[in-house]
């Protein structure tokens, strides 16, 4: 054996060091045997091999080799203590009830979680989710979905210029024209988006708020089946035993028009202070489409029948959750953010 | 639209529940609002009778009475001097609460015990006293509800009426619509002290005279018929008793007997009428387009501008009332006043739309003029002013009223296909079935050709063609008798919008990492220059459209702060606009803040985590950046992403906000979000043989970046390398530069690697970092 050689051994051994501090039980008695066997120990063998240097050699390296002897076996003792307190923290002194270590856990917007599962349960009837803009123009708007500005039908919307003829969508509606321009039936689609309106914010306004359009066009389609469309929602959205009412209303879009009214979650139709002692409460507007809006956006209205529904999914989720101001949705309050756990 | 359920039972002769009422109203598409009780605080109050008066034995102004309330007999104390034997009351029990919340209770008045108390009629909130106590009529029935003996009880319903059913803002109209549901015709009430107007009224094209005075139309186009009637002798007064009552039932406040006639003809006929002092006319009335620059100061004592699209009435000289809206003060009618012109007119929709909206006010009379008054139904509507005018004002009509008239309506008619109603409800109904249903509602049908040819009535002006008659078919029928079954549906031919698939990649990335879903107004102050303004905003808090979303969300931190929340972390994704010169561009945001602890705090750490820093910024924006596509760079302190094009798609770093001192710093960045093109990902080989591991510790000079070191370690280590990985970063004052070190994990598909073959790798690696960059090892 050379000095080189002997240098370069003792080095290796060193680095073993570091693997002893992190070693398993079973590791660290292999690596024992390894390093310190009394047949085969690498160290073992580096000392009885130390006859074959030169006398100075010797010692200096003697002694580096059972300084080194030293440190490994207190270093096994070490890792052995404190593999043997792990498996005691584990088995026996531990109050298990102490809190866990966790991780910050986030959610979807409260409107976002009613959107979304709005959406799923129209896809259920075919209908694909589809977006547009926010900024429109009034003959979308309003023109081509049969609202005369002249009218007080368009007093039902109040509305935020920014130029003139140029506006921000007072409702997500502008969609059916721009659908039905651009695809043939069948077209069943579910709009979700941002609508705006001229209302301060209070506790159950806001100028800007989610709504969601529905549109269905093809052959066939009648009230009996738009009836259909809507219940199924209802009861997959609410519950199974949910009462729907459709009343008639009045949209410049549809004929016939119906407001829909829904059981009252909270009371069960037995009447609170939030359906107004009615038993229930109003969720959505819809109807037939209006022949002059086929007419206006292209879709030949002796040919195609349809129906639109729309609704606010603001409101629906103060509803669900009892929330009492619209205004809470908007605040980005870390303590209310958190309370809608998915 | 306030509707007195009592008003419209006795048109129907039919005694109306209101609820019940209310609900049919509901389901016939005229909802209500509310439900207000008459008299409901009265509810406890019966009807009793005074058996026996004595003189109370301590007390010389106060009577024993026995009182019989129809299941007992007892004794109360009674102040009044009316109190007779044998005469019923109004009596209030214990336990019962007049109005102003005055309990009545058992008690002792001069050592005799009273129980319960005989009302007055100020007592009972029911106006002034006369003499004490309220007698009632012995027809009273003794135990009966006060409220319904004397006939107080009501209910107003509030109906929310949509624009399209103007004839519903009257109680005629509701009377006729739930006729048509309950069968049952309907009468107009009789005026107490009426005699029938006889007279007819003369019809002219262009002009006509009435009581002296000229009627000459100019604007038939803002006012299609113009009529009016001319009564003197009246006397201007309070109005009498029952119409004082109605109006106040209906909320309508009294004002004296002329005013009140046109009003209640205005609730009963919804025929708005005007009465002018007829002496303030000069013997001329003419309907003429406003002059510009023309004024007019109106009743309510407000000068008005007015412009050449308004349809005015005038008097030989000036107007004298705004078409259809409001009437002028220099004709208005005074305690003076003997002979009045009473206007019964048509003023159009849309005249009277914009004329109103010009001058910002809104009437009882324009709000009907806009929705379309029955034309058909303004003689009746006159003759039953001019009658009840006489009947509470006194007078005689001056002459035959005058109606200028120049194009009379004619009758809009409607054709209905039998297979187009089942076509659109889904049901089939008979012809007659149907024909009847229409009937009820007032449309005159004939069948004609297979179809039926319905005509319209005059109240109904959104009737206009087929689709509205097979609406009115499904109302009548009841939306609810209809059936519930869904018909196959064929797919949609309208993808999903991959945008959406996007923004929901993003929500569950960013809720995974532990962020809130915000949502912010995307309204606010100006953000820029680039700011789109909106016109006539609410404040100038919510003048202009956001450019960006972040500030709000910094914004939003800073309320998590006022409440005292240190640890905030949100994320939006939404819209954001800027001006352009034409549309204003509007394009997908998603913006993200953190602040405050990186992890909930833990026991096994003494509760000291640490706070968000940079490099969780960075992991952040580059979890958006996988999602929306791009690349980081530097820019000053600041990361920004860019797109394949080198334009700037977002911006990350540290936020100004306004702090308290106990904060952490603000993390936040902004990405514009737009459709990446990304096909599947192709599979690659698991590798099979061991890694080799090799650290190394360089100094860097300055001005070497480690993206730089780390391309070249890429270039120079070749094909074997598979990782590369910073794992610390050293700074001190010796070193020239910092030292930066990195672990590489080296690996060969094809064979198990040797220290050798690891050590030449990394050697060459060495040498060109030394060579390329003068990084040396450390
Ligand atoms: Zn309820």
């Amino acid at each position: 054996m050379s000095n080189e050689t002997a240098r370069g051994r003792l080095a290796e051994l060193e680095n073993t060091l570091e693997t002893i501090a992190t070693a398993s039980p079973s590791g660290l008695a292999e690596l024992r045997n390894e390093i310190l066997g009394r047949k085969a120990g690498k160290l073992t063998h580096l000392l009885r091999s130390l006859g074959e240097l030169p006398p100075e050699e010797r010692r200096e390296i003697g002694a580096a080799a059972n300084i080194l002897k030293g440190r490994i076996e207190a270093a096994i003792e070490k890792r052995t203590a404190e593999c043997e307190s792990a498996d005691s923290a584990v088995g026996q002194s531990e109050d298990l009830a102490m809190p866990a270590r966790t991780l910050w856990r986030g959610n979807r917007h409260p409107v976002t979680v009613v959107v979304d599962e709005i959406c799923e349960i129209f896809k259920e009837l075919g209908f694909t989710r589809v977006v547009g803009p926010e900024v429109e123009t009034d003959e979308y708007n309003f023109t081509k979905l049969n609202i005369p500005l002249d009218h007080p039908a368009a007093d039902m919307h109040d509305t935020f210029y920014l130029s003139p003829g140029v506006l921000l969508r007072t409702h997500t509606s502008p969609m059916q024209a721009h659908t039905m321009e651009k695809y043939q039936p069948p077209i069943r689609i579910v709009v979700p988006g941002q609508v705006y309106r001229r209302d301060p914010f209070d506790p159950s306004h806001s100028p800007v708020f989610e709504q969601i359009e529905g549109l269905a066009v093809d052959e066939g389609i009648t009230f009996v089946d738009f009836k259909a469309g809507i219940d199924y929602f209802v009861k997959a959205f609410f519950s199974k035993d949910t009462k729907v009412r459709f009343r008639p209303s009045f949209f410049p879009f549809t004929e016939p028009s119906a407001e829909i009214d829904v059981g009252c979650p909270l009371c069960k139709g037995s009447g609170c202070s939030t359906c107004k002692h009615t038993g229930f409460m109003e969720i959505m507007g819809a109807g037939m489409v209006h022949p002059t809006v086929f007419d206006r956006c292209g879709v030949d209205s002796e040919k195609y029948t349809g129906y639109a529904y729309g609704m606010g999914p603001h409101r629906i989720t103060m509803i669900r959750h009892g929330i009492p101001d619209i205004r809470l949705l908007y605040e980005n309050d870390m303590r209310f953010l958190g309370q809608f756990v998915e | 639209m306030n509707i007195s359920v009592k008003w419209i039972s006795q048109m129907l002769g039919q005694s109306l529940d209101a609820r019940d009422t209310a609900h049919r109203l509901a389901m016939l598409g005229a909802p209500a609002d509310s439900i207000d009780p008459v008299g409901a605080d009265l509810d406890d109050i019966i009807v009793a009778e005074v058996e026996l008066v004595e003189r109370h034995p301590d007390a010389d102004r106060l009577s024993l009475c026995k009182v019989n309330t129809g299941t007992e007999v007892l004794d109360v104390v009674c102040g009044a001097p009316n109190v007779t034997a044998g005469c019923r009351y109004p009596y209030a029990p214990v336990g019962s609460v007049l109005p102003g919340n005055f309990k009545i209770k058992r008690r002792k008045i001069r050592g005799v015990e009273s129980l319960g108390m005989l009302c007055s009629a100020s007592e009972l909130g029911l106006g002034a006293d006369s003499d004490g106590i309220l007698e009632l009529e012995p027809s009273c029935e003794v135990g009966s509800r006060f409220t319904d003996a004397v006939g107080l009880a009501d209910a107003i319903l509030d109906l929310d009426i949509t624009p399209d059913r103007p004839d519903l803002l009257c109680h005629k109209g509701v009377a006729r619509e739930l006729g048509a549901v309950l069968e049952a015709p309907f009468k107009l009430l009789p005026i107490p002290g009426a005699v029938a107007s006889t007279t007819t009224p003369v019809r002219s094209e262009m002009e006509g005279s009435v009581g002296g005075v000229t009627v000459t139309l100019e604007d038939s186009e803002g006012c299609p018929r113009y009529m009016a009637a001319a009564i003197e002798g009246i006397k201007v007064g309070p109005s009498p008793e029952w119409l004082q009552q109605r109006l106040s039932a209906i909320g309508a406040r009294p004002i004296n007997n002329v005013v009140d006639a046109t009003n209640y003809i205005l609730f009963e006929l919804n025929q708005p009428m005007h009465a002018f002092d007829l002496d303030k006319l000069g013997g001329q009335v003419r309907i003429r387009k406003a002059n510009q620059g023309e004024k007019i100061v109106t009743l309510d004592d407000q000068e008005r501008d007015l412009n050449e699209g308004m349809t005015m009435i005038c008097d030989a000289e000036n107007a004298v009332a705004v078409a259809g809206v409001m009437g002028g003060a220099n004709s208005e009618i005074s305690n003076e006043t003997t002979s009045v012109l009473l206007e019964c007119a048509y003023f159009d929709p849309r005249t009277t739309r914009a004329t109103r909206n010009a001058l910002k006010m809104s009437t009882d009379a324009s709000y009907r003029f806009e929705r379309g008054i029955d034309i058909d139904a303004m003689s009746d509507a006159l003759r039953r002013a001019v009658s009840l005018i006489i009947a509470v004002a006194g007078g005689r009509e001056l002459s035959k009223p005058v109606d200028v008239y120049p194009r009379p309506r004619q009758p809009v008619t409607i054709f209905l296909r039998p297979e187009r109603i089942e076509k659109l409800l889904g049901v089939s109904f008979p012809l007659d079935e149907v024909s009847r249903m229409l009937t009820r509602l007032g449309f005159v049908v004939a069948p004609k050709d297979g179809r039926l040819a319905a005509q319209v009535p005059g109240w109904r002006p959104d009737v206009t063609i087929e689709v509205d008659l097979i609406e009115e078919i499904a109302r009548l029928h009841g939306y609810d008798e209809f059936p519930t079954q869904m018909i196959p549906f064929r797919p949609s031919s309208v993808p999903n919008d991959p945008i959406e698939g996007l923004k929901a990649k993003l929500r569950s990335v960013f809720t995974a990492a532990g962020l809130h879903e915000a949502r912010s107004l995307s309204l606010g102050p100006s953000g820029g220059e680039n700011a789109q303004p909106v016109l006539h905003p609410l404040s100038s808090e919510e003048a202009f459209l956001r450019t960006a979303i972040l500030p709000g969300l910094v914004r939003s931190v800073e309320h998590n702060w006022a409440v005292r929340e240190r640890d905030v972390r949100l994320f939006e994704v939404g819209a954001v606009f800027e001006k352009t010169d034409g549309m204003p561009r509007e394009t997908l945001s998603f913006a993200a803040v953190v602040t405050g602890r990186s992890n909930p705090e833990h026991w096994s750490n003494g509760g000291k985590g640490g706070d968000y820093d940079l490099w969780d910024l960075k992991a952040l924006l580059q979890n958006a950046v996988e999602v929306v596509g791009g690349r980081l760079d530097q820019d000053g302190n600041d990361w920004v992403v860019l797109n394949k094009d080198g334009e700037k798609i977002g911006r990350a770093g540290i936020q100004n906000a306004d702090a308290p001192a106990w904060a952490a710093p603000v993390f936040g960045f902004e990405v514009e979000v737009t459709l990446k093109r990304s096909g599947h990902v192709a599979y690659s080989a698991v590798p099979r043989n061991p890694p080799l591991e090799r650290d190394l510790a360089l100094i860097l000079p300055d001005g070497v970046s480690v993206s730089q070191v780390e391309e070249e370690i890429r270039k120079s280590t070749g094909s074997l390398l598979e990782s590369v990985v910073i794992f610390d970063e050293y700074r001190a004052d010796d070193l020239a530069g910092r030292s930066v070190a990195w672990r590489i994990v080296l690996r060969s598909p094809k064979k198990t690697l040797r220290d050798k073959d690891a050590d030449q790798a990394v050697q060459r690696t060495v040498n060109s970092l030394r060579d390329r960059l003068g990084v040396e090892l450390r």
